[in-house]
């Protein structure tokens, strides 16, 4: 079944008459993804490389029945484009885009709480459900079909995990890659949650890094309401402290933030963390031998 | 983005909220003259992009010109190190010049981003002056948030419930409801990341006082206001960092020897970690970005190049969407102007990785190509370690 997307979505790629937006349509659609359209104002009525091209997303809903929105559109105008896919109905909205100012992101986020789209990122890789569907820039081919779900707040660091996966026989469900920024769309546990009941997922791997206390409040989670195994790992261990964040912010987190707090909060709930990068398959596997284990 | 914290009360003056009277100098001279127009006792602050001055001597006070002048030039001359700033500390190139003020009380007032909540959050205590951070892990409770729904903004009465739990009375509480208000609209209007004042005082006067005051803008925000970078003090910045910014690389000093190359900060922070853990040290932290092109990928590796300590250097570059025959191209532009004979490994995965490898293993350079993380730092580590010991020897 897997999580969020299959061979069925439907996507639209707004500012897909940009350079990185129709660099992605183009990627994505030979992966395999059916991608309907696009939206860039004052380019309504023309085809790019056989996509058709909308002035406004409701035109390109109404044109395509597009559910999905992959969002390519520069950090200036980029809130905008997402609550213009919340306003026009899209069900679940992934936006790449990276460097969207704090101001315009705490709007999106208040407005979304009364919205039932979902938001994958900003300033993220995108999500893949490999072999049926590709939703954003990560590169398909380290993917492979499987049972294990990966949710990543990093990109680049997920494709590292992904590859190590699939080398060692571990496909995938679903990976979801919910996004660096301080303000995000779905957290941890919003995508933890779909995995908990999706049939095809039999374990997750979660990847963290320093920060803020998404992964702890994961843990927590994980720990009352999981059923399936979670492996683990959390990057910027040896980072240098004083780089991180302002000083109010760290008050209001109670001085969370540090890698060692997290992958200690982790172990505590029973999430099996990897003590390095190049043993990220070695950890999924043994989260999934307890499971094994346990259960005979 | 930071700035001095002359910059932040002009910013706190023109929204109407109360700053000592002050000015900023650049000279023992200029020191004088502000100090003889006061025309009495004043406090000369060392403006640096960093905290913790009060106790490394970046804040004092002066009786008469005579001694400002003393206290300038000592001032003028040296790199202060605070808690804040490392070890070597940070010059002291500006003087913010200011009136004292006989306070009665002291307070703590910031407004940041609560990302638990995705909102802003402003934070009041009674207890100013002191370490806010110490009162947060001892005393929580003495801590007043209040978390900004977007859509209403901190209204007068929002305002009015902080002034009342800082104990504030009277016309001087109503002057703390403007003033909360007034520090929101900031944060809006010039895409804070950071208010800070601390202490904010209410003066024997009754009059409330912002002390002191830190401001950060968030980088994102940049595109919306041009004129912030005018107000950039370059001489508080690393030489190097401020060259990547040129590049948009995300660039951080380390003190080890082995410069490291990585798209993406996850993966970048991960390729530090590994390295660590086989015994490695880290020059920097270097995040090239995403999708990097050629030319960004060679002003990388300059700067990595103009580290002196850096004896060898880790390339790990993950693109799918990334061309490998690019980032080999822009590895081998870097080194064209420079003769670069340090051990170099490259690990990377993307399209087109035969033409990447033929094009470094024809280079010229010291070289080698690697397929996986964990083979790249062991070589990496070994290699730099093995030059150490030849020089030893």
């Amino acid at each position: 079944m897997a999580i969020l997307i299959n061979s069925d979505s439907k996507i639209i790629v707004q500012g897909i008459t940009g350079k990185s937006g129709l660099l992605h349509a183009l990627q994505c659609r030979d992966y395999g993804s059916n991608i309907v359209g696009g939206v860039t104002p004052g380019k309504g009525g023309t085809t790019i490389e056989g996509f058709p091209v909308f002035d406004t997303l409701d035109q390109a809903i109404q044109a395509t029945g597009a559910s999905v929105s992959l969002i390519l559109v520069p950090a200036p105008w980029a809130a905008e484009a997402i609550l213009e896919a919340a306003d026009g109905g899209i069900e679940l909205a992934v936006c790449i885009t990276e460097g969207i100012p704090i101001r315009d992101m705490v709007v999106v986020k208040k407005y979304l709480r009364d919205s039932k789209m979902n938001l994958v990122g900003p300033n993220c890789p995108g999500v893949i459900t490999p072999g049926e569907c590709e939703v954003g820039i990560m590169p398909g081919a380290i993917h492979k079909k499987g049972n294990i779900g990966v949710v990543s707040r990093s990109g680049t660091l997920t494709y590292e995990a992904v590859k190590q996966l699939t080398e060692s026989g571990l496909g995938q469900s679903t990976c979801v890659g919910i996004g660096g920024d301080p303000i995000i769309g779905m957290s941890f546990i919003d995508v933890l949650k779909l995995f908990q009941e999706d049939t095809q997922t039999k374990a997750v791997f979660m990847i963290g890094e320093i920060g803020g206390d998404a992964e702890e409040i994961a843990a927590e989670w994980i720990k009352e309401n999981m059923r399936k195994p979670v492996a683990s790992f959390i990057a910027g261990l040896t980072a240098p402290p004083g780089k991180r964040m302002g000083h109010a912010g760290a008050i209001i987190t109670g001085g969370k933030g540090l890698a060692a707090d997290k992958i200690r909060v982790l172990s505590e709930c029973g999430v099996t963390v990897a003590k390095s990068p190049t043993k990220i398959a070695e950890a999924m596997k043994q989260a999934l031998n307890i499971q094994t284990s346990n259960n005979s | 983005m930071n700035i001095h914290e002359y910059q932040a009360k002009e910013i706190l003056k023109s929204y109407g909220i109360p700053v000592p009277g002050g000015r900023m100098v650049k000279t023992v001279r200029q020191t004088q003259k502000a100090v003889e127009e006061f025309g009495r006792l004043c406090v000369l602050k060392a403006q640096i992009y960093a905290g913790g001055r009060g106790k490394a001597g970046g804040v004092r006070k002066v009786l008469d010109s005579l001694q400002a002048c003393e206290v300038a030039k000592d001032l003028l001359k040296k790199k202060l190190v605070t808690i804040q700033t490392g070890s070597k500390g940070l010059a002291v190139k500006c003087i913010l010049v200011e009136e004292t003020v006989e306070i009665e009380k002291e307070f703590y007032l910031s407004l940041t981003l609560d990302r638990r909540t995705s909102r802003y959050c402003l934070i009041a205590s009674a207890q100013g002056g002191m370490d806010i951070e110490e009162v947060a892990r001892v005393s929580p409770e003495k801590l007043h948030p209040l978390y900004i729904d977007p859509f209403i903004g901190v209204r007068s009465y929002h305002a009015r419930k902080i002034a009342m739990l800082l104990g504030l009375k009277g016309k001087i509480a109503e002057d703390g409801v403007k003033l909360i208000q007034n520090l929101y609209k900031i944060v809006l209007e010039k895409d804070c990341s950071l208010i800070e004042i601390n202490p904010l005082v209410v003066s024997k006067a009754g009059e409330l006082i912002a002390m002191d005051c830190k401001i950060n803008f968030d980088d994102n925000a940049l595109f919306r206001h041009p004129e912030y970078e005018k107000m950039i003090d370059f001489s508080q910045l690393d030489t190097l960092e401020i060259q990547a910014k040129k590049f948009d690389l995300a660039y951080i000093k380390l003190n080890g020897n082995i410069g490291c190359m990585v798209n993406g900060a996850g993966l970048a922070m991960a390729t530090l970690d590994v390295l660590k853990e086989y015994g490695g040290e880290p020059a920097n932290f270097l995040d090239v970005g995403g999708g990097a092109n050629r030319e960004k990928v060679a002003g990388a590796f300059r700067i990595i190049l103009k580290d002196r300590n850096v004896k060898g250097i880790f390339v790990n570059i993950f693109g799918g969407i990334m061309r490998c025959d690019i980032i080999a191209q822009g590895i081998i532009d870097a080194t064209t102007d420079i003769a670069c004979n340090l051990p170099i490994v490259v690990r990377m995965d993307g399209s087109r990785l035969t033409e990447g490898k033929s094009l470094l293993s024809q280079s010229g350079l010291n070289v080698e190509t690697v397929d996986n993380l964990g083979d790249g730092v062991a070589k990496i580590v070994q290699r730099v370690s093995k030059k150490r010991k030849v020089i030893a020897n």
